[in-house]
């Protein structure tokens, strides 16, 4: 289902607060909703900033297989750090912000709002070397890889000693060579 | 049980780490009846504590305090505070280690005379040849327990490795084999056979490894002879008028100023650190640092040419089951100039999880080029580029304006490749590509130098006071009870991993230390 709405052009999402968290709302080609609750609501950020991330953080490491929640809860890290910090709410703000307007010159709408990847690439590629940049990238590198729960995607099995390690689980079970 | 030596007591040798130097030579002391103290700056945790977790573990065994850095090398880029991957522990960075014990190669140990005159490198042979080191390796070999030695069979190879073998030996490749592995491959010396769980550089949670904490330190404790005492960062070595040491001043574990008195002092922290150390300890006999006559502290500093290529097959590898190095090709280790480089280098598997391979794969990269490896991370054979690198008068640890929270300075850690080890590392990348490539192969992927594990030489042993700074016993040249016992003190690194070579010269150096005490030299 992820798979589907990261396809979808964000113009048709719509974000709402939603009990303890933020709801996208994905209206599909069929007129069918689709609605991933976020276990992040938003704590400094505006809801749309926030959304803003998330896209943003998918894009930088777009794997569709990850759900929008695994990128709502790294960029939850960045909203959370910006609760104790005006310095880091503005970087947010105005990061999103600036990337909107980019957007807004170049495709007529905000930087969720372009339909196709490699246009919103092509917006990332012209700030990749600022601040506000690097801090969306940066914090998904653990923010986002060090999430136990998406290990078994990548098929990484974790920890291992507990297991008895692989003396009896397959540490030379390779068989195609 | 442990030995309690007081501060006052200035008849102990006092060794600053409890790395593969300094565990190893302490231990060897305390069980030839020699009284020792081991400062180590960082805790003490023991094999139940370390954790299968990339992360977490590097929370609780890595050197984190801040280092800075200069140069065109890409760690200063990537990670221009961390430098080194290194332990900050009992046990040292052998806590971290993957095991590999290769002894030096005969034209290793004379690198001006076989290399030549290199442009922009200040090649020196040691003042030590093979066949002087050969009864030390085969003493540190046994006391390790190295596989492929003493009768010791290898350890069973991993995917990684037969993924690595099978290509290597496609093309030709002929010296390919799990490695000689200070890993127990069978119950030895008290501690069982290695479980294949992978976190080897987590720390081996089943004692299987061996590590100065594990083998060595529990071993000299037991003599009553020995205190490692934790949490004792040293921030100087203090003298006498007359030049030679007296004690060391350390910060202990609530942060104030301790003095421990010592008959003989010896420096072994690796080789930002023990550089730092000496360049911090200068005085009005010593202006320019303790031992630094020659001007030579901190300079050559080394980090061995490196590099990983990681490969993406269609079907599943699953590299990180089982020893992190499981395996290695040495047939281009040899010097042949007609590569295009002088000296050589070694393949050795490595594999790392999904968390760290997000930070190290190529760090800074994004979007679908690096998203897609990622993707790809079941499918991924790796290996590890260990080669010989240049040593260079201004690749070179020096002291920081900053400060820490002892208001000593921070290390700084300048390097620029030389073009040797730029040459060697494209050949080897082609390489380990090739090898790769030969069993199928779908995409091969170059990875730039990790922070460095292998540091060394910035306390150079020379034949002349005038070119390094210690002896070939690793005693200063300006200091008679003052020794380095780490890697610090290699004067050119060699294209072998360097813990066995650092075992060796710390039980010779154990031997020559207690022979001179015993006749009153020292």
């Amino acid at each position: 289902m992820a798979r589907h709405i990261s396809q979808v052009a964000p113009s048709r999402r719509t974000f709402l607060k939603a009990g303890g968290g933020l709801l996208a709302m994905t209206v599909m080609p069929s007129g069918q909703i689709v609605g991933r609750a976020w276990a992040q609501m938003p704590r400094s950020t505006k809801p749309e900033t926030f959304a803003t991330l998330v896209q943003m953080s998918r894009d930088i490491y777009p794997h569709d297989q990850i759900e929008d929640a695994y990128y709502a809860k790294a960029v939850g890290i960045l909203d959370e750090a910006a609760r104790a910090s005006e310095a880091e709410l503005a970087l947010l703000e105005d990061g999103v912000a600036a990337l909107d307007q980019a957007a807004r010159d170049k495709a007529g709408v905000a930087y969720g709002e372009v339909p196709a990847e490699e246009e919103r690439v092509a917006l990332l590629k012209a700030i990749e070397g600022e601040p506000f940049f690097q801090k969306v990238r940066s914090n998904l590198v653990v923010g986002l890889y060090n999430q136990k729960e998406l290990w078994p995607i990548f098929g990484y099995e974790g920890a291992s000693a507990d297991k008895g390690g692989y003396i009896d689980r397959g540490f030379d079970d390779i068989a195609w060579l | 049980m442990a030995a309690p030596y007081d501060l006052d007591d200035d008849g102990v040798v006092v060794i600053i780490g409890s790395g593969a130097g300094g565990g190893t030579l302490g231990t060897q002391l305390a069980l030839k009846g020699i009284d020792t103290v081991i400062l180590e700056a960082g805790s003490r945790h023991e094999t139940w504590d370390f954790i299968n977790d990339e992360w977490d573990s590097f929370s609780q065994l890595a050197w984190k305090d801040k280092r800075t850095t200069s140069g065109d090398w890409r760690v200063s880029r990537d990670f221009p505070n961390l430098p080194a991957w290194i332990v900050k522990a009992v046990g040292g960075s052998t806590v971290h280690w993957a095991g590999a014990s290769l002894r030096f190669q005969e034209h290793e140990f004379k690198t001006r005379t076989h290399y030549g005159e290199i442009e922009g490198a200040t090649l020196l042979d040691w003042p030590i040849v093979l066949s002087e080191m050969e009864p030390w390796y085969a003493m540190a070999e046994d006391r390790m327990g190295v596989t492929r030695t003493n009768g010791i069979p290898g350890l069973p190879g991993n995917n990684n490795f037969k993924v690595l073998e099978a290509g290597a030996r496609k093309i030709g490749y002929k010296e390919v084999h799990t490695g000689r592995m200070a890993i127990n491959s069978e119950p030895r010396d008290d501690r069982a056979s290695c479980m294949q769980i992978g976190f080897c550089f987590q720390g081996c949670k089943s004692g299987a490894k061996w590590s100065t904490l594990v083998a060595e330190i529990p071993k000299g404790e037991d003599t009553g002879k020995l205190e490692v005492r934790p949490d004792s960062q040293v921030l100087r070595i203090e003298h006498d008028a007359s030049g030679k040491v007296t004690g060391v001043v350390y910060a202990d574990a609530e942060g104030r100023e301790q003095r421990q008195k010592a008959r003989i002092v010896c420096v072994a922290g690796n080789s930002i650190e023990s550089p730092r150390l000496l360049l911090n300890s200068h005085s009005s006999m010593f202006p320019d640092g303790l031992a630094n006559g020659s001007g030579q502290v901190g300079r050559n500093y080394m980090r061995h040419t490196t590099g990983s290529v990681y490969a993406v097959f269609d079907k599943p590898v699953h590299m990180y089951r089982g020893t992190t190095m499981a395996g290695i090709v040495q047939d281009e280790a040899r010097h042949d100039p007609s590569r295009g480089f002088v000296g050589g280098y070694e393949l050795e598997t490595l594999s790392i999880g999904v968390p760290f391979m997000a930070a190290f794969l190529d760090p800074g990269t994004w979007g679908r080029e690096f998203s897609t490896a990622m993707d790809e991370y079941r499918n991924m054979a790796g290996l590890w580029i260990v080669g010989e690198d240049m040593p260079r008068a201004e690749n070179r640890v020096t002291l920081s304006e900053e400060t820490d929270e002892y208001g000593m300075p921070v290390a700084n850690v300048h390097f620029d490749d030389h073009e040797n080890d730029n040459a060697m590392r494209e050949h080897a990348y082609r390489q380990g590509a090739a090898i790769y490539e030969a069993v199928g192969a779908v995409r091969t992927i170059r990875t730039p130098p990790y922070p460095s594990t292998h540091n060394l030489g910035t306390n150079r042993m020379s034949e002349s006071p005038e070119d390094g700074v210690v002896n070939r016993w690793g005693q200063a040249h300006d200091v008679p009870n003052l020794f380095v016992s780490d890697g610090s003190q290699f004067t050119t690194g060699a294209a072998e991993n360097p813990t066995l070579t650092i075992v060796a010269l710390a039980l010779r150096q154990a031997d020559h230390i207690a022979g001179r005490m015993a006749k009153g030299e020292i």
